[in-house]
Parts: C-alpha cells; structure tokens; sequence
C-alpha cells in the first residue's frame, strides 16, 4: 500500500553516475531492508539534483518488495497543513496515529522545519519511534542535518544515528546520460555530438538541463535542418543561431569527450559507504542503548556525550564502562530494596554517573545492620585436642584460617555427634576473627531457621538476609538440619553462591556427608561437596587419654594418669561419651567426698548390670559439655546423673 | 598497525598484493596509480630490477580523505614474487590488513601459483596469523591471453580458492578488474571493523 508515491519515480529510471552513486546505493539498501539497513535514511542536496525521485524510488521499491507494507510519502508542507488542521479540530492523536501508521515513512524537504518548533517535536517523537519498532524512515532536506539551522538539538542527535549521504551536481556523464534517456523518451533524435555537446554545459541540477534540452528539442523541430554541436553549443552558452542556421557549422567536428570512467569515484563512493556503514554502526548502537535505558529509567548522559564527541574516545570501551556500570547500579538497587524499598528509589541507583554516590550509600546502609553472631570465645584450636581421626580436619582448619576463601570453600565438617565438629568449627570461626580480623558469622543451623522464619513474618528477610550477606565468613553448625526446608535451602544456597562467587569462606558441620543428607537439595549438597568435606572419626585410646588428662587437669587440678589409663581403655564412640565417663567419676568422687581415681571409676563403671538402676535420658548422645555458649540444641540434651547417687547426695 | 584508531579518528588499511613472481601485482599497482587523481595520491615508490622485476616491493599510498570523519588511508604494497626474496615478502606481509592473491591465469603457471599461495599462508602464520581469519581476496590475471592458454576462472576456483574467497577475472594492463579487486578486498578488510568491535 502507497500514500501520495508517484509510480513513475524508481530506481529503473535514475541515471546513477559519480554524484548521486553513494545516495543511490544507500537508498537501494534502505529500499531492500526497510529499518535495517540506515534508519533514518537523509538524502541532502540542492534543488532539482533528484531527492525526491530517490526518496520516491525508496517508497516504490519497498512496496513491490513487501505490498503488504504501508508507505507513506508526504512534503513537509503537507505535513505542516495536516498538523495544522489537526490542532484546530483538536485531533492532534489522531495527526499522530495516522503518522506512526506506515511501516515507511518518507518526508520530503524538511528544511522547511525551521523556526517549527512544534512540529519539530512531533518529528522528533516519529523519529524516536520509528528507530525503536524498526520502521524506516527517510528524510530529504537542501543541506546535511548538520547545517539545518535552528534545529533542535535532541531531533540532531537522532538523525545523525542514521546515516546521511549527499546528491552531487551532476558529472559530464552523467548529464550526458541523462540527456539521452530524455531524448528517447521525447521521441527526438540529434546528430552525432549533439547531445554531448549540451552536457559539457554546466549546469547547477537537473532541471536546468532539461530545460536546455526542451530549448535544443524545441529550436531543432522548427528548424529546417538538423542542429549540428557547435549550433548546440552556442544555444546552450545563449549565443542562439538563428533558427533554420542550425547546420551552420555542420562541418566543424566535435572531439568526442573521452569515455573515461571514473574508476577511482566508483572506488571511494564504494569505500565511502562501507566505511560510513561500519562507523554508523557504533552511532547506531549508542542511539539504541540510549533508547533503551531511558525507557528504562536510567540517565545517559554518558552514552549522548559519546554520540556527540567527534574524538577521542574508543566507544568499545565507553559502551562497555556503561554497561558494567549499569549492571552495579542494579546490583546495589536490588541490595538496598531489600534493607529498605523506598531508598531503593533513589534516582542515584539510576545513573551510571552516580555509581560512587550509590555505593556510598548502600554500605552505609549495611553498615547500620546487627552484626551477625559469632563464634564462641571458648573454642580455639589450641584446646581442641587432635588424633589420627582428626588430622585432616584440623588441618583443613589451619589451612581455611591462613588462606580463607582460597584453599578449602566451602570446608564441611563430617562426623557423628561428640566428636568435636562444632568445637572446630567455632575454633575456626574465631581463628579468622583474630587472624584475618574478618566479620566473621557463626550459628546453628536450627538458628538460622528460626531467624529466618522469624524474618518472613516481620517482613524483615532483605534485612535478615543483608545482615549475613555483610559477613565475612559464614559458619553453620548441623547443616543437616534443614533437611526437607526448601525455603531454607534456597537461602543458603544463594548464601553460598554469594561467598564462593567473591571468595569469602564457607564452614558447615554435618552428620553425614552432603549428599547423603536426605531432602537436601541436590544443588546444595552439589555446592557443598565442591569444597573439602573433611571427617572426624572416633577417638582412638591415644586421644581418650589425652582428653581425660586435660579435662582432670582442668577440672581438679591432678593429673592421675592411673585414671586416665583406666577411661582411655572404655570404648567411646565420641569425645563427649568420654566426657560424660569423666563426668559421672568425678561427680561420684564428690558425692563420697574423695579425690576421682580409679577404684572410684571401677566402682561406678564396673557396677553389676542388674543393680544398676535406670538411666534417663534425653537423647542417646550427650553429657553436659562443661563450656558456655554452645547454641545447639543438640548440646543442651545430657544423660541424667544416677538417680542413685543423687540418693546419697541427698541422704547426707 | 591499527585499523581503526577512534582516539585519532583515523582509519589506515595496509593492502598486500601476493603472488607468484610475474603474476602482474606491479601491473595493478601502476593501473590504480594513474586511475587515482593526483591529489589523492603519494608517491609510487617501486624498487625494481633492470628487467622490471620488482626487487624490493612497490608501495602505493592513497588518501581517501575524511570519511564519517574518520581521515582513511590506503597503503598499497606489493611483494617480490621470486621465490628467492622470502624474506622481504615477510617484511612486507607484516601488519597487513588484508592480501590480494594475484595469481597469473596461464595454466603453465598453476604450480608457481600454489607454491606461491602455499608461502603466503607458511609466512602469514610465522606472525600468528591464520589465513582463514585474514581478509583474503584472489585475482586472475591475465585473462585477456588467448583461451587456450588460460585457466578459466571457475578452474582456478576449484584449484586455488578452496575457502571460497571472493575472486575476480582481470586483466592489470588493460585494468580490467583491477579495481573491482581492490574494492573487494577493501570491503573485506573494512567490514572487520564491525566484527572487532561487534555492534
């Protein structure tokens, strides 16, 4: 479908020669590829050099290529009168939903536009537009963009993302040429030279030449005899023969002008646009991002400053600055909508220009956060006794606290309970604090369900979630607690993407390896046993001793070996079954107020199996661990006294 | 040497003609030279030998002038075909931004055109660089000779250009050809703006 398109201007009928040849091979581009190829498409050049015929040209090409598409050709002047009429009737919408209608649109002498600031700003909305939903739109003007004065400078920039390719006057061949399709076309026929005669002329476009031709068709029909080049000539320059003298000077020959073809013009109007192709690729480029982070809220001002520049600076590089840029600015958006939604809103996280200013503020933000809590004080790798069960582990631990992030990420901690895997991981923990003086945050996994479900009623989770995030190192006690928590899981798992991502240290304990968590999530046991899964096994009759010997030491100031020998050789799976052995000697040696010893151990331990009397307990695994701070619940649970002794306790 | 310098907003394309010894890449360089206006271009520096050969290589530069305002230069370069100046041909070849294989038609010469394009991919990778990522186009000269003593161009496809390089018919001293070549390379070379800085 065509609007106001004269069929008879097309590509067919254009002489191209060196002066129109870039504008031509530009215009075919745009005809083939509608909003592809150069979108807008300006075509300049002095009156009657062949604009319209191009722009027209355009129109009927893309038609017989896609007759499903609507073109539109329309002058300026039309343009003016209709948006006139529309803003009399008020039907301004309508003016501009019948504009945006076509898939090309083709507006014709658009220098007209000076001192219409009105309908400038309804073209530049077109413009926009049009470059935004691939429409093509191609424009005519007398001079380049660039030279249309008082033009506004945002409708500039959008017509230099396009490309702008100029008309030339016309060449000797070309006005030779085109003086022979005419000739043919009007039925007339010259002699020799004749016509050749009239291209040498000058002229400043098109039109003048034709109506030198009308003159020498109109001087040779009322002529008797046939106009010889030199009578061509002298009518052309004005010193007219006159009529009937028009083979005056038959005899004088004509030098045939030399058919030289312009090779080299061919050549840079070729190069000319390849290069113009490639180099407004980037102006294009930079005009679409514009486009499309302004519609998304962003400032950029970066991006038009690089459109502008005509030197100096590489827009690979600028574009990517940007981009990188942008990508922080939403990072941090998203960080500080989860502290606080409405600072989130802050025009600071729009602008690329601000990026400093937004990370200013959302660490000041982060920085008003809770600390996380951290390991306890009591552990320490000095008071956790290693054996051969342990060396790896406590290796790992050495290593994660000279070289946190780096070696061992995430380290897991496996064993069954009581053999020391929360000591270590706080003694971990605190190691970091001390060495590395990091923000270290250490927890049960039951506490951090609880503070999470906490934070999903309050609303608080950006809080909660930013307050760990900070951290850094995070440690987590009995991750096999959030077994079958999808809601859980997916917290960690980002918790942990998050540290492993930025080379922060990860520690969790668990009973079992990862992957044989059941309702752990595959890609979280996948995350864990990525870094060093490091078990704890039984203590050996070695480390039994040795523990023994210390926690007497501790405990009562003597270090009975005889005793220790003798609880060194009692089977324990952990390290608390060993303290708990311990425990009941030691409270048996006070309920009879003697020192512990062996006799005294043998006479609790060695007891008969049918006197002894019932003991309750709470959970398998446990005895009370004589240190402070331990957050488990796991730890709280213990083996009660025997409720005999009790009996005695209470008899004296 | 740059391409494309945005800080200076200049564009330099170093254009190497290859081929065997008396393929006609000389020939080319005087076509274009007396095609292109005076103004347009510098000197044509030839280092020949007595015999015409060309003994050192021709360089050819053209100014464009500014282009999307970036001032474009062509350096035009021919290399010595003789199998004996290697190393010159190496020194030449250095920094091209693309290379016109101009291999001559006649069917006797098809082996030094091999030989010849063999040396160019051998020396191009002596500098890192593989032929399939160079812009490469192939002309065949001398296809003004009598039919019978000419490889037609689809032949000298089938044996030549086995990566389906954009090729041309010419004959340099009529000029046939010779800036449709260039075009063509120049093309090539130009479009890999886009592609080192894709849009």
């Amino acid at each position: 479908m065509t609007q106001g398109l004269n069929p008879g201007l097309t590509f067919d009928t254009l002489i191209v020669g060196a002066s129109n040849r870039l504008a031509v091979t530009a215009a075919r581009a745009v005809a083939e590829n509608p909003g592809e190829a150069y979108n807008p498409l300006f075509i300049s050049g002095r009156t009657g050099l062949g604009k319209t015929h191009v722009i027209t040209a355009i129109g009927n090409r893309a038609n017989e290529l896609q007759p499903s598409s609507v073109v539109e050709y329309v002058t300026l002047d039309e343009l003016l009168q209709r948006y006139h009429a529309s803003v009399s009737s008020g039907e301004l919408a309508e003016f501009r939903s019948q504009l945006s209608a076509s898939d090309v649109l083709l507006i014709d002498d658009i220098q007209f536009l000076v001192h219409r600031k009105e309908l400038q700003s309804e073209l530049l909305r077109v413009v926009t537009q049009f470059q935004r939903e691939g429409r093509q739109l191609v424009l005519t003007g007398d001079c380049p963009p660039a030279d249309l004065s008082e033009l506004d400078e945002q409708l500039l920039n959008c017509l230099n993302q396009g490309v702008a390719v100029e008309i030339g006057v016309p060449e000797f061949e070309t006005r030779q040429a085109i003086l022979e399709r005419r000739t043919g076309e009007r039925g007339s026929e010259f002699a020799d030279g004749v016509l050749e005669a009239v291209a040498e002329y000058e002229v400043r476009n098109v039109r003048e030449l034709l109506g030198i031709l009308n003159r020498v068709i109109a001087f040779q029909e009322v002529s008797d005899t046939r106009l010889t080049p030199a009578a061509a000539r002298a009518l052309v320059t004005g010193d007219a023969p006159a009529a009937g003298a028009a083979g005056a000077e038959a005899t004088v020959p004509l030098e045939p002008a030399e058919a030289a073809e312009d090779e080299f013009g061919d050549f840079l109007s070729d190069i000319t646009l390849t290069v113009t192709q490639q180099v407004e690729a980037w102006n294009e480029r930079i005009g679409k991002m514009v486009q499309v982070w302004s519609e998304r809220g962003y400032t950029t001002t970066r991006l038009e400053r690089l459109l502008e520049e005509q030197a100096g600076t590489d827009p690979a590089a600028a574009v990517a600055e940007f981009q990188n840029a942008v990508t922080q600015l939403q990072r941090l958006e998203r960080e500080m909508a989860e502290l606080d939604p409405v600072a989130a809103r802050n025009p600071v996280f729009r602008d690329p220009d601000r990026l400093e200013e937004a990370v200013g503020i959302v660490t000041q933000m982060k920085s008003g956060l809770e600390p996380p809590p951290g390991p306890d004080e009591a552990f320490s790798l000095e008071t956790f006794l290693a054996g051969e069960s342990t060396k790896m582990a406590v290796g790992a631990a050495q290593a994660v606290i000279q070289e946190p992030g780096a070696r061992y990420n995430p380290l897991v901690l496996v064993g069954p309970s009581g053999v020391g895997k929360t000591h270590l991981l706080h003694a971990v923990g605190r190691g970091l604090q001390i060495e590395g003086e990091l923000v270290v945050a250490c927890l049960s996994a039951q506490t951090f369900i609880e503070e999470l479900v906490e934070a999903i009623e309050k609303d608080r989770v950006g809080v909660w979630r930013a307050r760990y995030r900070c951290a850094s190192a995070f440690m987590l006690d009995d991750v096999h607690e959030i077994s079958s928590r999808d809601r859980v899981q997916q917290e960690l798992l980002e918790l942990i993407q998050l540290f492993c991502e930025e080379g922060r240290q990860l520690v969790v304990t668990s009973n079992v390896a990862p992957q044989e968590i059941e309702g752990l999530g595959e890609d979280l046991a996948g995350r864990l046993a990525a870094g060093l899964v490091a078990s704890l096994g039984s203590p050996d009759r070695e480390l039994r001793r040795a523990i023994v010997l210390m926690h007497l030491t501790h405990r009562v100031g003597s270090s009975d070996e005889a005793l220790a020998d003798y609880l060194a050789q009692q089977s324990a799976e952990s390290v608390r079954t060993v303290l708990g052995t311990l425990e009941r000697v030691l409270s048996g040696a006070e309920a009879v107020g003697t020192a512990p010893s062996v006799d005294v151990a043998k006479r609790l331990l060695e007891r008969p199996v049918a006197t002894e009397a019932p003991v309750f307990s709470g959970r398998e695994t446990g005895t009370p661990v004589p240190l402070s701070g331990v957050n488990s619940r796991e730890k709280m649970v213990w083996d009660w006294i025997d409720p005999e002794e009790r009996l005695v306790e209470d008899a004296t | 040497m740059s391409l494309v310098n945005f800080t200076t907003r200049e564009i330099t394309c170093k254009i190497v003609y290859y081929g065997p010894g008396r393929s006609g890449k000389t020939t080319n360089l005087h076509y274009i030279f007396r095609r292109v206006p005076e103004q347009r271009r510098g000197r044509m520096v030839s280092l020949a030998t007595q015999t015409d050969r060309t003994l050192f290589f021709d360089f050819l530069p053209l100014e464009l002038g500014s282009i999307s305002g970036f001032m474009t230069r062509f350096q035009l370069y021919t290399v010595p075909g003789q199998v004996y100046y290697n190393a010159t041909r190496k020194l030449v070849l250095q920094g091209a931004d693309g290379v016109v294989f101009v291999a001559d038609s006649q069917t006797r010469q098809l082996d030094e055109n091999i030989a010849s394009l063999q040396n160019l991919q051998a020396n191009l990778l002596e500098y890192g660089v593989d032929v399939r990522g160079m812009p490469l186009v192939f002309q065949y000269n001398k296809q003004g000779l009598p039919p019978e003593l000419v490889m037609a161009h689809g032949e000298l496809d089938e044996a030549l250009n086995f990566r389906d390089a954009p090729s041309f018919a010419a004959d340099a001293l009529s000029g046939t050809g010779v800036f449709e070549t260039l075009k063509g390379v120049s093309e090539l070379v130009l479009r890999r703006l886009s592609e080192e800085h894709p849009g």
